[in-house]
């Protein structure tokens, strides 16, 4: 009986990111298109909308290109490592009060475990397919994702500090109790360095170097076709949501809301976390590609002694004030 | 049935371990040690240490692996190298060495008794959760390991760096 | 309770979780083996280098700084594992918890300062 609550959250959660996955790829052309005064897609179906099936059913019947030179085992490994890190990350998100696949008590470092693990099968891709291009953009990925996830567990600390918990459901438990209901406010150094490292962790604009497509090709998934390309591309979509979903956690007060909307106890939620996803889209269309040693510069010189200093800062303060 | 996962995982982990050092591709090794640190996750998990098992996870499998991975792809062994065993006579000394080290395992293994049980029950972790008793633990009793394992750290990073940056003359 | 006898159940949906994604992943490109197209030949297979063949063996030597990265990575990740619990606790252990971090911190910033200063940090040069 339990196993079976179990499935049918999993099959619930599964079916809704997987909706989401595919529409964020049609927003984020729709979006970026009409900031670049374009329409974005609009021939399949009414403006566009069944353009996402219309790209999976492509994806799924395009042949599946396995070089000779590449290394198969690891070629193959390769997407499943980065579609698992980033599915099973999504465990343990509570979307609303209650509703969470797992409840665990270190919801927050298996979150960091899985993001660690996503670098793995961006680097093994750029390895195995034995290009250039490849290799280049997996060394690129694994060195940056390895620098920011520093910056990204330090700018975390705070929350902890503040909410006393791994837990995620309980992070928003405390948040709601505390003076200001959201930590965004006493914590503003901690969701700026977050932020930051959110979008270098997911490989995306202005740090999307790994897949930097005008001197990389397609980066490391330059060798990879059809549905393998689709399981790389379905795996940094769901990053994207994984990444929005924590922030609206530890910053924005999860599903809580200034009042509640009867019979949709994850609307606020999801409206925080849409908010995330947009500033995704807004910040390719907005900012050019960072240099790869300014990257390397702003992660270590820049987000990891502001981290610090936000620690200090906090633990200062709390223990001044009590 | 904690028995039957002990085993699993236990089980795993060996023939992994072997696996990975039978291995001719040292980027597979690394890909069958992702797996390994996994099933040691589980064991700790089992153990009812989670704290331990995220860290097995980020540290060991999100951090060191990474470092083994570019070790590899630095040296770039493009094909294996053949090289003559490092200790050419001493076969059997070897073989005398591996033996004494099992003896050895085996008689700690042996003599193992349980220590006296600390304030931490299992209850008191569950209630308390296990991340916050190790903190308690770490940073009240076992302050001076603590500092010292900051120092540590600290000789680790000059050391690395030392060895693996040269000093820049004249510039 | 006995140690040992003990199931850690709340951990059995990311098992199950584990266990769903990678039979999704494998399942999708099993199943659509019998639906795609196969037509290799020799230059398609060939690593694709804007068309041109293949020159020099991609598997270069690299930039020893991505080695240096991840060292640095590797000791600052175990500091900041050592952040998580004191983040928990150390309101319940009060100044001398704060004072304590202060320190190891600090010894964090000696070894930062080192690395600044040998230019590990830097990408250039």
């Amino acid at each position: 009986m339990e196993l079976l609550w179990i499935l049918i959250k999993i099959i619930i959660v599964f079916t809704v990111v997987m909706i989401h996955v595919m529409y964020a790829t049609y927003f984020e052309r729709k979006v970026i298109g009409h900031m670049q005064v374009r329409m974005g897609p609009m021939r399949v179906g009414w403006h566009g909308v069944l353009q996402p099936i219309a790209d999976g059913i492509k994806a799924f019947f395009k042949e599946d290109i396995i070089p000779t030179a590449a290394d198969k085992k690891v070629f193959y490994a390769a997407p499943l490592i980065c579609l698992i890190s980033a599915l099973s990350a999504v465990a343990v998100i509570p979307f609303f009060e209650t509703f969470a696949i797992a409840n665990i008590n270190i919801g927050l470092l298996y979150i960091f475990a899985m993001s660690s693990l996503a670098s793995y099968g961006v680097v093994l891709a750029g390895w195995s397919s034995n290009s250039k291009y490849s290799f280049l953009g997996g060394l690129r990925s694994s060195a940056q994702v390895i620098s920011y996830e520093i910056a990204m567990g330090l700018s975390l600390v705070g929350v902890m500090m503040l909410a006393g918990s791994l837990n995620l459901s309980d992070i928003v438990h405390a948040q709601m109790q505390s003076s200001y209901k959201i930590y965004l406010i006493p914590q503003i150094i901690g969701f700026f360095v977050f932020v930051v490292a959110m979008f270098a962790e997911t490989n995306r604009t202005p740090f999307d170097l790994p897949e930097a497509e005008s001197e990389l090709v397609a980066g490391y998934c330059t060798e990879y076709s059809g549905m393998r390309f689709a399981l790389f591309f379905m795996a940094e979509y769901i990053g994207m949501i994984v990444m929005s979903c924590l922030a609206v956690i530890c910053f924005l007060g999860g599903w809580s809301g200034p009042f509640e909307v009867p019979g949709i106890p994850f609307f606020w939620f999801i409206l925080k976390a849409y908010f995330f996803i947009f500033l995704y889209y807004w910040v390719r269309a907005t900012l050019p590609r960072y240099r790869y040693d300014q990257l390397m510069a702003l992660g270590w010189k820049v987000l990891i002694p502001l981290a610090l200093f936000n620690i200090l800062l906090t633990g200062t303060i709390k223990s001044l004030i009590g | 049935m904690v028995q039957l996962l002990f085993f699993y995982f236990a089980l795993v982990v060996i023939g992994l371990g072997l696996r990975i050092v039978t291995c001719k591709n040292p980027v597979h090794s690394v890909l069958l040690m992702l797996l390994l640190f996994f099933h040691m996750a589980g064991l700790y998990l089992l153990l009812n240490a989670e704290f331990l098992a995220a860290v097995q996870v980020i540290v060991y499998a999100g951090a060191i692996l990474v470092l083994y991975l570019f070790v590899l792809f630095l040296v770039n062994l493009r094909e294996e190298i053949k090289m003559s065993p490092f200790v050419q006579k001493g076969k059997w000394a070897g073989l005398v060495a591996a033996l004494a080290l099992l003896i050895t395992f085996l008689r700690g293994v042996f003599n193992f008794t349980l220590g006296p049980h600390g304030q931490y029950t299992i209850e008191k972790v569950q209630q308390i959760t296990h991340t916050k008793a190790m903190g308690e633990a770490i940073y009240t009793t076992y302050i001076l390991p603590f500092e010292i394992a900051g120092l540590i750290l600290l000789v680790a990073v000059i050391g690395g760096l030392a060895l693996a940056k040269k000093e820049d003359k004249g510039a | 309770m006995i140690p040992g006898t003990y199931l850690p159940t709340e951990y059995l949906p990311i098992l199950i979780m584990l266990l769903f994604a990678t039979g999704f992943g494998v399942v999708t490109l099993w199943v659509g083996r019998f639906f795609r197209l196969r037509r290799p030949y020799a230059e398609k297979l060939i690593a694709y280098e804007s068309g041109n063949p293949p020159s020099a063996p991609p598997r270069f030597r690299f930039s020893i700084k991505f080695y240096l990265i991840a060292i640095l990575f590797v000791v600052f990740d175990v500091e900041a594992i050592f952040l998580y619990p004191w983040a928990l606790v150390y309101d319940k252990i009060g100044i001398f918890a704060v004072v304590e971090m202060f320190l190891f911190i600090f010894l964090l910033l000696v070894g930062y300062a080192y690395a600044w200063r040998k230019e590990a940090l830097e990408w250039e040069r």
